[in-house]
């Protein structure tokens, strides 16, 4: 499509051919009142506000809407003179007349000079802009909504007026609607796709957080309305990268490396059947995740340490070893909440005036700094009492106004049971190993160990590598650690990682597993014991061969071959008898 | 004087024998009636080597492994905790007390599990007294027996 040269109030703009005169007047900045265009949609002409004056090619003068009046060559566009603005007052007077005054409408009013329409106002709220008809059919594709009956009992329903099936509850009616007629409300067994229509946290497409890497928003399937109607794909429509692909899907890919590092992290202990604290029952009981959540700039309430409420907490108690040290759950100590419960004392001391009481069984400050942090901590008044959380209940009425939860512990330091009302627990839940860690361990060939973290290959000489050579841990999957600690272990991994990778080729242990060609009967017995997959069975030879690279001299295989052909090296059978009758004599 | 039972342990290498070693780093009391072969694996023990312990002369056998799902070898320790119950049935058959091998399981840091183990295991070689080799004599009939029963 060619483009075209018009004039609006003299000035003049190059357009695309058959494109609408509402457009070229808001690229140049021109006001033209408006109540039913939008942008993605196509359109209707319904509100005759945007009347402008124009000039044909053929020097015929006319009144058309601005919205859907395509460009031609030549045209001459006229956007307020007094034919123009008397035209709209009028068409705005006539409409007032029949609905009620929405502040959309007052607004327009004032703007158009009208501050007492001279019919009055009228009492609908809908405007009969048929936005959210055609936002609901050209974008969202749903067709659930449309326009019923004709002249002055025209009204926008649902088919036949009852809850529709074919309305996915995604809202972008109630967001197009100029004047609130429609609004989202909840109905039984349905879910509201979006509560709000926005970017934001909650849209469909978004960025997941603000430090997310790569930095680029998402698409939730699940509530994008594309992916719901085939429709919408307004995103698309609105990014000027054209980045937007809504056929993209996840892929599998084969990667070939050379070493693998696991870096799977941890979990946290879910506190809810630990019901003596309360958590997912009181209110203002929270996990440590949850209160640094709070915490971030970024966060749902902007770094502010807030309660449900919205105010700001007078005392909050800080439960340190939910879950940790604790032989119902995890006998391990999880070794970060110390000092973190430190630093949240830390922080609620910088950003609120309330009260701390840090319930500890012992503190364990071990790291570089840390116990000078500690000893910061305790100038900064905060209230320090040993003795295990044992129990948070609500505040009986007499204790209510000092604080609706009351954390029950043993001080053991005075010797005595303390009751402490609070108005927010914050609990130091424990450091888990994921879920499925044994399944990932198992896919790669890393045991793990009773409490679910992955073993090294030693505990002192190998803590970075594991059993499996190529096979990197880094991290608390290994077990928890804070972020020094981690990021050690990360960069160790690397370096392990990469100078094997360098080398090109792989040192192996002289001990191996060995087949006396001669012996062997080719029974095969030893292909299905060996753990690693490293006897083969040779068809022509009829025999089996282990590959040095994968043995790791287990000797399974030697024990269990029944003509004696397998020899696992450096434990051979003759070794070990000799042993055994060295030992014996 | 008293008895001293003769044992062999087999040890695994990732384990048990640096569970021995710990139980020795940490100063720990075990009777020093057993001497310990070393084994990359509980499942490199070959039931040929408990009969061949038995055979020189060692009153009990103790085989001593990864805790289950803890194998330095994915499963070396399973197919170990196979062939133990057969070698024990085999020893029986040859009249010899089943009770006289053993398999633990032994972790890397249970230095206390490790002396505790081999501390009962010597008291019980204690109580059944010396293998006495001599006194078998294969009872085809009773085997046969056996056999049809199981």
């Amino acid at each position: 499509m060619g483009m075209v040269t018009i004039r609006i109030d003299g000035k003049p703009i190059e357009v695309e051919e058959e494109s609408y005169i509402l457009q070229a007047a808001q690229t140049l900045a021109i006001d033209i009142p408006t109540l039913c265009w939008y942008r993605y949609i196509n359109p209707y002409a319904a509100c005759r506000l945007c009347m402008v004056e124009i000039t044909d090619k053929r020097g015929r003068v006319r009144m058309v809407t601005s919205c859907n009046f395509p460009a031609e060559a030549g045209l001459g566009v006229r956007t307020h003179t007094p034919r123009v603005l008397a035209t709209r007052r009028m068409n705005f007077e006539m409409l007032a007349s029949r609905c009620a005054p929405a502040p959309v409408l007052v607004d327009l009013g004032k703007k158009l000079g009208i501050e007492n329409p001279r019919w009055g106002w009228g009492e609908d709220t809908c405007i009969l802009c048929g936005l959210c008809v055609r936002v609901c059919d050209e974008v969202v594709g749903a067709q659930a909504i449309g326009f019923a009956a004709r002249g002055t009992s025209r009204t926008v329903t649902t088919p036949f007026e009852v809850d529709s099936e074919a309305c996915i509850l995604c809202g972008a009616c109630a967001a197009v609607c100029p004047t609130g007629h429609i609004r989202m409300e909840e109905c039984s067994g349905r879910e509201i796709v979006h509560r709000e229509i926005t970017l934001g946290p909650n849209a469909a497409i978004s960025v997941p957080f603000r430090q997310a890497v790569p930095n680029a928003p998402r698409i939730d399937p699940e509530y994008c309305v594309h992916f719901r109607t085939g429709g919408c794909k307004v995103c698309a429509q609105v990014c000027p990268m054209e980045c937007i692909d809504h056929e993209d899907e996840e892929r599998r890919e084969e990667i070939e490396v050379g070493a693998v590092i696991l870096a799977t992290g941890f979990q946290d202990l879910d506190p809810t059947p630990l019901k003596q604290y309360g958590y997912g029952k009181l209110p203002n009981v929270i996990t440590s995740m949850e209160f640094e959540r709070m915490n971030s700039a970024a966060g749902s309430t902007d770094g502010k340490i807030l309660m449900e409420g919205g105010q700001e907490p007078r005392s909050i108690a800080i439960l340190h070893c939910i879950g940790s040290r604790d032989e119902k759950h995890h006998p391990y100590c999880s070794r970060v909440c110390c000092m973190y419960a430190l630093k949240f004392a830390h922080l609620v001391k910088e950003k609120t005036t309330a009260e701390v009481y840090q319930l500890y069984i012992d503190l364990r400050s071990f790291g570089k700094g840390y116990e000078e942090f500690f000893q910061r901590i305790l100038t900064e008044g905060v209230n320090l009492i040993r003795g295990k959380g044992a129990e948070v209940v609500p505040a009986p009425q007499s204790r209510r106004d000092e604080g609706p939860l009351l954390v029950r512990c043993e001080d053991t330091l005075a010797g005595r049971f303390r009751e402490i009302p609070v108005d927010m627990v914050i609990l130091c839940t424990a450091l888990e190993a994921q879920q499925d860690a044994k399944e990932t361990g198992r896919k790669f060939g890393v045991s793990v160990g009773a409490d679910g973290w992955f073993i090294e290959r030693h505990p002192k000489l190998g803590p970075v590598s594991t059993t499996t050579d190529g096979i990197f841990l880094a991290g608390a999957c290994q077990g928890p650690k804070d972020i020094p600690d981690a990021v050690a272990q990360g960069g160790a991994a690397a370096a392990q990682a990469m100078s094997l990778m360098i080398r090109g080729e792989v040192e192996m242990d002289a001990a191996c597993a060995v087949v006396d060609e001669a012996l062997c009967s080719g029974c095969r017995l030893c292909n299905e014991l060996c753990p690693y997959g490293a006897i083969s069975f040779d068809i022509e030879k009829t025999l089996s061969l282990v590959n040095a690279a994968l043995c790791k001299a287990c000797g399974t295989c030697a024990a269990g071959c029944p003509s004696g052909a397998i020899k696992g090296l450096h434990f051979t059978d003759q070794q070990i008898y000799a042993e055994i009758e060295g030992i014996l004599s | 004087m008293s008895f001293e039972p003769r044992l062999v342990g087999f040890l695994c290498n990732w384990c048990s024998y640096t569970g021995a070693d710990l139980a020795g780093t940490a100063r720990m009391k075990y009777p020093p009636n057993m001497r310990v072969i070393r084994v990359m694996c509980s499942g490199r023990v070959d039931p040929n080597f408990i009969l061949e312990a038995l055979a020189h002369g060692a009153d009990g056998v103790l085989v001593l492994g990864c805790h289950p799902g803890d194998c330095h070898y994915a499963e070396g320790n399973y197919k170990c905790r196979k062939r133990l119950p057969i070698t024990k049935r085999l020893v029986e058959g040859m009249g010899i007390e089943p009770q006289r091998v053993r398999l633990e399981w032994v972790s890397a840091s249970e230095a206390s599990r490790f002396s505790e183990v081999v501390t009962e295991f010597t008291e019980q070689i204690r109580v059944l007294g010396p293998l006495k080799l001599e006194d078998w004599t294969f009872d085809r009939a009773a085997a046969d027996a056996q056999l049809e029963h199981n």
